[in-house]
């Protein structure tokens, strides 16, 4: 291809193509692209977690250093940033970094070293076995019905008959007539999880009208259909509901779906909300870790109306 | 003649065709926005755009959060505006006379990327961006994800604009020598510039409203951002986790959408405002 | 070829500016590949065109109720938002006075701003529950369809008004001439010379809405089902990516995009038809 007079690349259609397929293939050969990577380097150019103190013995005095990263269910994210901030402003030097992205991505960054815990909603499942999982907070899931739909309560068979579209009319459980539509839970999420495994019931079998990603696509959508029944986390529905949204909160046999009922242990659908990290930790991150499970945040765990667990 | 009183039926049907459909989409629009403003009215004060986020931002403001959207949109704007434009320049540039297939096949493959998910773009943009490249979960990130998210939409409109500038000046121009650059200054832009602001303003509105792929890249964090390799939530990423994410973030979400729209809105008005005037003084119009 | 220093620059720097965009598209092509790699070695494909629904924990990947979904969704949007958008850029250009226009051309400009999200929580909150008082569930392939087309209106719009703008300049004076009636004018001239502006706009619309997420997660429903009425609650291709994107890993993650390369495909195929048809002898309108 020779080059005309006055010209500094390949020009035409061809020429570009040309360049581009031997630039692109080649950068990506060489870069090895693929989702297992290497760890990002931080702007302050410290590794995370490493801690630059002069004591090992007293970490929590120490002027901590360095980057903590974590990473996972954007259920507890938002608990996660605000005790951050107390530490943060407990140690000036660290920074710690909230990111998003699913509990199975906590999981996986943890695995590759990416992050130093993985925020997971969830029991970690038999694979996951080489990780440790640290509780933090507790939510209970209980079902939610539009608050004008008469039925006080829904026994476990009524339950099962209704997501197994065994009953399809609310006039067979106690309510007037009308269709119910089943709101279900997307694959993967905590509250599925823990909805199938308490229910005994397999993904396979439901075959919901509905199925709703986040708890508040869930309480939305119940709030918008007088026939609509839900199963979602306890806290985001007490603070939805009384903030006014059209929802009730259904009882389990007789026990209330409270978040007292759930701090004390009675309720029984609950789902663990847990740190997750491997088996050895940096200075920084234990030291992160304990501040997190000290118990002086029951303030902030009630503020997003999950339910504190003993230190 | 287009100005002309409706004597006839067709003429007027049309006519109350076309302003009820503007009607229709006015009024949805109206309830849209109606709609927010009532539900984020508590939370709106001039306070909102000074505080930085607290409570999970269900109190306090959005001041963190704007400066990282107005970096991530500038970063973005910075690159993708160059690069659809020498794109659309190279389209546009021999295939005047004859349909030329092989540069329209640039434009059908960012066409085809202009259709996936922008998750796809997110996890693109992560990999590429903040691990390969090692930026981190960075501003930076962001605002390189968003350029190639928005790049197949600004070159096929920038594209367009220049496609509509009319064969005949660019021969006069041909005609009385003039190079390249200077036909370009002179006569395309000034002609092709409304077509060209029109598809800026609309891919900014794109880019300003994009959520999913800037999580993976710019992040969830809310701190104030002092370097562009800081990470920073966006305010889509922000009002999407108002939204579906804390319970009460509601109204929090509808004022962070309207200031976004206000944003918006203020952009565009100046935009246009001075393409106008530049107009002036380059054409002499 | 010019030899002036800055005209070189100006075609270099073009031809520089299409190294990056289309090694973009090649690198983001290739991510995808790379991703659904595993997925393909393990017969993936197969089991995404001939297994019966996509129900990841049963084992199950069919696309087919997925994607019939996508198409539908978008092709609803499409029959609401063209005939809208095109009447609207007429309103536009043509019966609506110079300040009226410029106001609602700033709408439209708004309108393409809204985050998805919020369109989204709209059609959650107001278009759902008015379509659950017909037919609950209310969240449905029609809810999809109405979300969507709010969503790609303004790109309709604003460039079939731009393409519109243009002929109306170009020809008015022989419209003038002959004495022909607006209508007529409007009609039999204006739009078919437009048509491949307006062609472009409704590409863009259709690639906009065939991408959409967040907001058909939130009005469609989710449920994985071939639509069988308008009422019937769906989930989209790229729904099912972003709903269990998160919580995927191995097989399961690289089937999603599998799914997501499956999406490119059938674009690239929609893209090509109309393209080609609309490509004039003369290489632009008139």
């Amino acid at each position: 291809m020779r080059l005309a007079h006055g010209r500094c690349l390949p020009g035409g259609t061809w020429g570009i193509l040309l360049m581009t397929l031997v630039v692109a293939p080649l950068w990506m050969a060489t870069s090895g692209c693929s989702t297992s990577t290497t760890l990002p380097a931080s702007a302050t150019d410290q590794p995370a977690g490493r801690a630059v103190d002069q004591d090992q013995a007293d970490p929590v005095a120490m002027p901590l250093q360095g980057r903590v990263i974590l990473t996972g269910s954007s259920t507890i994210a938002p608990l996660i940033v605000e005790i951050a901030k107390r530490f943060e402003a407990q140690h000036p030097q660290v920074r710690v970094e909230v990111q998003t992205g699913g509990s199975a991505r906590g999981v996986s960054d943890v695995r590759q070293g990416t992050a130093d815990f993985g925020m997971v909603s969830r029991h970690l499942k038999p694979i996951e076995g080489d990780l440790v999982a640290y509780e933090i907070a507790r939510d209970g899931i209980c079902l939610i019905v539009h608050a004008d739909n008469p039925v006080p309560s829904l026994s476990r068979e009524q339950v099962l008959a209704i997501y197994r579209d065994e009953v399809a009319d609310w006039k067979d459980v106690g309510g007037s007539q009308a269709p119910v539509v089943t709101v279900h839970k997307a694959e993967g999420r905590g509250t599925l999880e823990v909805f199938l495994s308490h229910f005994e019931l397999k993904n396979e079998d439901i075959h919901p009208d509905v199925i709703a990603g986040d708890n508040l696509q869930a309480i939305k959508s119940v709030a918008g259909n007088p026939y609509a029944v839900g199963y979602v986390s306890i806290g985001a529905a007490e603070a939805e509901a009384r903030l006014g949204t059209a929802i009730r909160l259904l009882p389990a046999g007789e026990i209330a779906a409270t978040s007292s009922n759930v701090a004390e242990g009675r309720f029984p659908m609950v789902r663990p909300l847990t740190l997750v990290a491997r088996d050895s930790l940096s200075p920084l991150a234990s030291a992160f870790l304990a501040f997190v499970r000290s118990g002086q945040h029951t303030d902030l765990i009630e503020a997003q109306y999950f339910v504190p667990v003993a230190p | 003649m287009l100005d002309q009183v409706s004597r006839s039926v067709p003429d007027r049907l049309m006519k109350i065709a076309s302003t009820l459909a503007a009607l229709l989409v006015l009024l949805v629009f109206l309830h849209l926005t109606t709609g927010l403003l009532m539900s984020g009215l508590e939370r709106l004060s001039w306070s909102f755009i000074r505080l930085e986020p607290l409570h999970s931002g269900r109190q306090g403001g959005i001041s963190f959060v704007l400066m990282a959207t107005g970096a991530v949109l500038a970063i973005c704007l910075l690159i993708s505006v160059p690069v659809s434009f020498g794109c659309a320049l190279w389209i546009q540039d021999r295939s005047r006379s004859q349909v030329s297939r092989g540069r329209k096949w640039l434009q059908r493959c960012l066409d085809l990327l202009a259709g996936l998910p922008s998750i796809v773009f997110g996890l693109f943009g992560m990999t590429l961006f903040c691990h390969q490249l090692r930026m981190g979960y960075s501003i930076l990130a962001g605002g390189l994800t968003l350029a190639c998210m928005i790049l197949p939409l600004q070159v096929r409109l920038a594209s367009d604009a220049l496609e509509r500038v009319p064969d005949e000046y660019l021969r006069g121009a041909a005609a009385l020598g003039l190079s390249r650059v200077r036909t370009l200054w002179h006569i395309v832009l000034p002609t092709a510039l409304p077509g060209l602001m029109a598809g800026l303003l609309l891919s900014l509105g794109r880019a300003a409203s994009e959520t999913a792929a800037l999580l993976f890249t710019s992040g969830y964090v809310t701190r104030r951002p002092t370097s562009l390799l800081d990470s920073g939530r966006t305010l889509p990423v922000h009002i999407y986790d108002l939204a579906m994410n804390i319970p009460g973030g509601e109204a929090s979400a509808s004022a962070s959408a309207v200031v976004l729209m206000a944003c918006l809105l203020v952009i565009n008005v100046a935009a246009m405002h001075l393409a106008g005037r530049w107009r002036q003084t380059v054409s002499g119009e | 070829m010019s030899l002036w220093l800055p005209d070189r620059w100006l075609t270099t720097g073009s031809r520089i500016c299409v190294v990056i965009a289309s090694g973009l598209a090649i690198l983001m092509i290739g991510f995808i590949l790379i991703e659904a790699l595993p997925a393909l070695r393990q017969s993936g494909l197969s089991r995404l065109v001939g297994d019966a629904a996509w129900l990841a924990s049963a084992g199950r990947f069919g696309v087919t109720p997925l994607l019939a979904a996508s198409l539908a969704v978008t092709a609803g949007a499409l029959v609401i938002a063209v005939p809208l958008g095109v009447l609207s850029a007429l309103f536009l250009e043509v019966y609506a006075p110079a300040m009226i226009a410029t106001g609602y051309h700033r709408m439209l400009e708004l309108l393409a701003g809204v985050p998805s999200v919020v369109t989204g929580l709209w059609g959650l909150s107001e278009v759902v529950p008015w379509i659950n008082r017909m037919q609950p569930p209310g969240q449905s392939l029609l809810a999809g369809c109405m979300v969507l087309a709010l969503m790609i209106l303004p790109v309709i719009a604003l460039t079939s008004a731009m393409a519109v703008r243009r002929v109306i300049y170009e020809q008015r004076a022989t419209a003038l001439a002959l004495g022909m009636r607006r209508d007529t004018f409007l009609v039999r001239i204006v739009l078919p010379l437009a048509r491949r502006g307006i062609l472009s706009g409704v590409v863009l619309a259709f690639v906009r809405a065939i991408g959409e997420t967040m907001a058909v997660v939130m009005v469609c429903g989710n449920t994985v089902q071939i639509p069988s009425s308008l009422f019937s609650p769906v989930r989209t291709l790229t729904a099912n990516i972003a709903l269990e994107m998160g919580e995927a890993s191995g097989f399961h993650r690289s089937a999603l995009f599998l799914t997501a390369l499956l999406l490119m495909v059938v674009i690239a195929a929609t893209l090509l038809m109309p393209e080609d048809q609309s490509a004039s002898p003369g290489g632009r309108h008139a």
